[in-house]
């Protein structure tokens, strides 16, 4: 243990030195995070506020209800901006403008029509330059019609009169999809985590693979002579791979927080899904390590690992969203499955939501640690 | 202090090492003589512990070398052929790395580090990078970090391939030095010269197989050659050669293209007996010629083919 952690020690040393590795590690994952999060923000769920008129000509407890219980909580949330009209026409003109994405129109006699069972109409005038501001009004409307349709159907059953049950009803419709399947991260936090994931793949290479370049240097020969176990080279190369994944990651999540307003979610939760995607990635990469013959076919092949395994676990793009086949194939990735968990993370759960993702890295872990230490004597032969 | 009992190593096809023995007493220095591919490194492998032995064994200071043994590497100071440094640490660095690995504590590595800075003349470079040394400063902390942990057999493999006259020089002063403080050396080269001026014993090895081993002395007589002897000088030649032969040491005398020569055993020794004695019979010596039979002879005569083949 005291080689091992003597090896590590010159070898966190050289690797503070060598400002490549600084630079994956740390800088390239962070400018990348930072480019990829302005350019996505609008498009995978970065935080949209969008501009919608009211023309409420009805004024009675149902309009009320469509006000104070459904436009007024997301209002509240910075999720929609609400603009009131007093007629039709200006709505339509502040949705031709520009000025906003559609105008709800709430015609007169609506709440008197629920009462009476009648059919009555909830308008959305939407804007066609804003088409994802308009489908979204238009699903609030569908949304909240249904609601109430639901409503009035039991109150009939009930005999009851429906407008006591609208100040019940709750807002119908969440802009952010909070399943447990595919939770929403927003742009700055997705690609915060996606390319510090990524980039912890080639990071810990530093670690593991520089055993080769010590064989190739004479060095390994040298410490192979001195009066230490030949595991105590391996343990101290897997320490320092484990160190600076943890580092890296650690450095990543603090400083997008801090600089990018990354929402990255519970501590102790972020903390254990980095201590399996560390684990994961040095076990698959001394795998890679130990098939190589030669520093240089190690750099490349792992570099290709790396990158497969970051595409394919949608780091760059939420593959999970894409369905079929390929969000299939993405959960054979660790990448995928510390995405997932992150995810988990965004609605500000607790830590044990991520205990199904990190323990399925953990296996993944624990697959490619076997395979590797299968092959380790490989490693450490001189 | 190591004793190698028929040692074999192969690799695939190739018979590297083909039952090597011999043996190096404290104090001794050994050269391991022989051209490049001859199998020199790979013994020396098999010695520190980098490489299993097929067959055969070894044993330093009393302990089996192994792959796996840590007590045997303990005794072993090994400075490889090629420089194995780190060039992105110090000289102070390397050396604090090295000896830590080697068991010393942080307090005396530290002491050790300073002592071995001043041994290998690098004590005011200790703190720079050692890719900013030249080849001969990084031979020379190649050579110190073989000497931290004070071992009691340095393996030295070439050491000297590569290097500047200066260095080299400077580096076989320093393995002289060590012999004299009774250190066990064992010296692979194949350079003749360097075999012949450190080591007290040498082993001939030539396509993995130790051809002959004894004392520069025992191993010229080995091959039955003598020192040649030419004096030239004024006075009754005849004389001269007739008086000289009766020296033991004097296996013939004559006299040939108006000089004696003699055939001699020991020529550097025998000289001022060889001088007084044709001085007697009024020959007045105005030049000597001495001709060494060397190792490179020798290695020749054992193997059919020069060093440098």
């Amino acid at each position: 243990m005291r080689a091992a952690l003597l090896i590590a020690e010159k070898d966190l040393r050289q690797r503070l030195r060598d400002r490549s590795a600084l630079l994956v590690a740390i800088v390239v994952p962070l400018v990348l995070a930072s480019i990829f999060g302005l350019i996505f923000h609008n498009v995978t769920g970065g935080q949209v506020t969008f501009t919608y008129g009211l023309v409420n000509e009805d004024h009675g407890s149902a309009a009320e209800a469509f006000e104070q219980q459904v436009l007024a909580p997301m209002e509240r949330r910075g999720l929609v901006e609400i603009r009131r009209e007093p007629t039709v026409a200006d709505g339509r003109h502040l949705v031709d403008q520009g000025k906003a994405a559609a105008t709800f129109v709430l015609p007169a006699g609506m709440t008197a029509a629920f009462d009476a069972g009648r059919r009555t109409q909830l308008r959305v005038l939407g804007s066609a330059d804003q088409t994802i501001g308009a489908q979204v009004a238009d699903s609030i409307a569908q949304s909240y019609a249904s609601r109430v349709d639901t409503i009035a159907i039991a109150a009939r059953a009930l005999h009851a009169r429906p407008p006591a049950a609208f100040a019940a009803a709750a807002a119908p419709i969440a802009l952010a999809d909070v399943s447990t399947a595919s939770r929403q991260l927003d742009a700055g936090t997705f690609y915060a985590a996606g390319m510090a994931v990524f980039f912890l793949f080639f990071t810990v290479q530093f670690g593991i693979s520089s055993i080769l370049d010590e064989r190739r240097d004479g060095t390994l020969a040298r410490m192979l002579a001195a009066p230490i176990r030949r595991s105590a080279v391996l343990a101290g190369k897997l320490m320092t791979s484990l160190v600076l994944g943890v580092i890296s990651m650690t450095v990543l999540a603090l400083a997008t927080h801090f600089l990018l307003h990354a929402h990255w979610g519970n501590p102790l939760g972020v903390a254990i899904l980095i201590g399996a995607g560390v684990l994961a990635a040095t076990a698959v990469m001394a795998l890679v390590a130990t098939l190589a013959r030669t520093p240089d076919q190690a750099g490349a092949w792992q570099s290709m690992v790396a990158l497969v395994l970051g595409m394919l676990g949608g780091t760059f793009f939420p593959v999970s969203q894409a369905g079929g086949l390929l969000a299939k194939l993405s959960l054979a990735t660790p990448q995928a499955w510390f995405l997932r968990g992150i995810g988990n993370l965004a609605g500000g759960a607790g830590a044990h939501v991520v205990l199904g993702p990190a323990a399925a890295i953990l296996v993944f872990a624990a697959l490619a640690g076997a395979a590797a230490f299968l092959r380790a004597g490989r490693l450490s032969a001189r | 202090m190591l004793a190698c009992q028929n040692v074999h190593k192969r690799f695939g096809d190739l018979e590297a090492v083909r039952g090597v023995s011999f043996e190096i007493a404290e104090g001794e220095t050994y050269g391991l003589l022989g051209p490049n591919g001859a199998g020199k490194t790979t013994t020396i492998s098999i010695v520190c512990g980098l490489l299993e032995a097929d067959a055969g064994e070894v044993v330093v200071a009393g302990r089996r070398m192994r792959t796996r043994s840590v007590g045997a590497k303990a005794a072993i100071g090994y400075v490889p052929q090629e420089l194995a440094i780190y060039p992105d640490l110090s000289a102070r660095e390397n050396l604090r790395f090295f000896a830590r690995l080697y068991g010393l504590s942080a307090k005396q590595a530290n002491r050790r580090v300073d002592e071995v800075l001043a041994v290998v003349g690098l004590a005011d470079r200790a703190r720079e990078q050692t890719k900013n040394f030249s080849g001969g400063m990084q031979r020379r902390l190649n050579i110190g970090l073989g000497l931290l942990h004070r071992p009691r057999l340095l393996v030295l493999d070439e050491p000297t391939v590569g290097v500047d006259p200066q260095s080299r020089n400077a580096i076989l002063e320093s393995v002289e030095e060590l012999g004299r403080e009774g250190m066990a050396v064992l010296y692979t080269t194949h350079y003749m010269e360097e075999a012949e001026r450190l080591c007290d014993r040498v082993g001939i090895i030539d396509l993995g197989v130790l051809k002959a081993e004894g004392t520069r002395a025992e191993l010229v007589a080995l091959v039955g050659e003598h020192d040649r002897v030419r004096l030239d000088g004024v006075g009754d030649l005849e004389a001269a050669a007739a008086a000289a032969s009766t020296l033991p040491a004097v296996c013939a005398a004559s006299v040939e293209n108006g000089g004696v020569q003699l055939l001699v055993e020991g020529a550097r020794n025998l000289l001022p007996e060889l001088l007084q004695t044709v001085a007697r019979v009024g020959v007045a010596v105005d030049a000597v010629e001495v001709d060494e039979p060397d190792l490179e002879a020798v290695f020749l005569h054992l193997t059919g083919k020069a060093l440098r083949d």
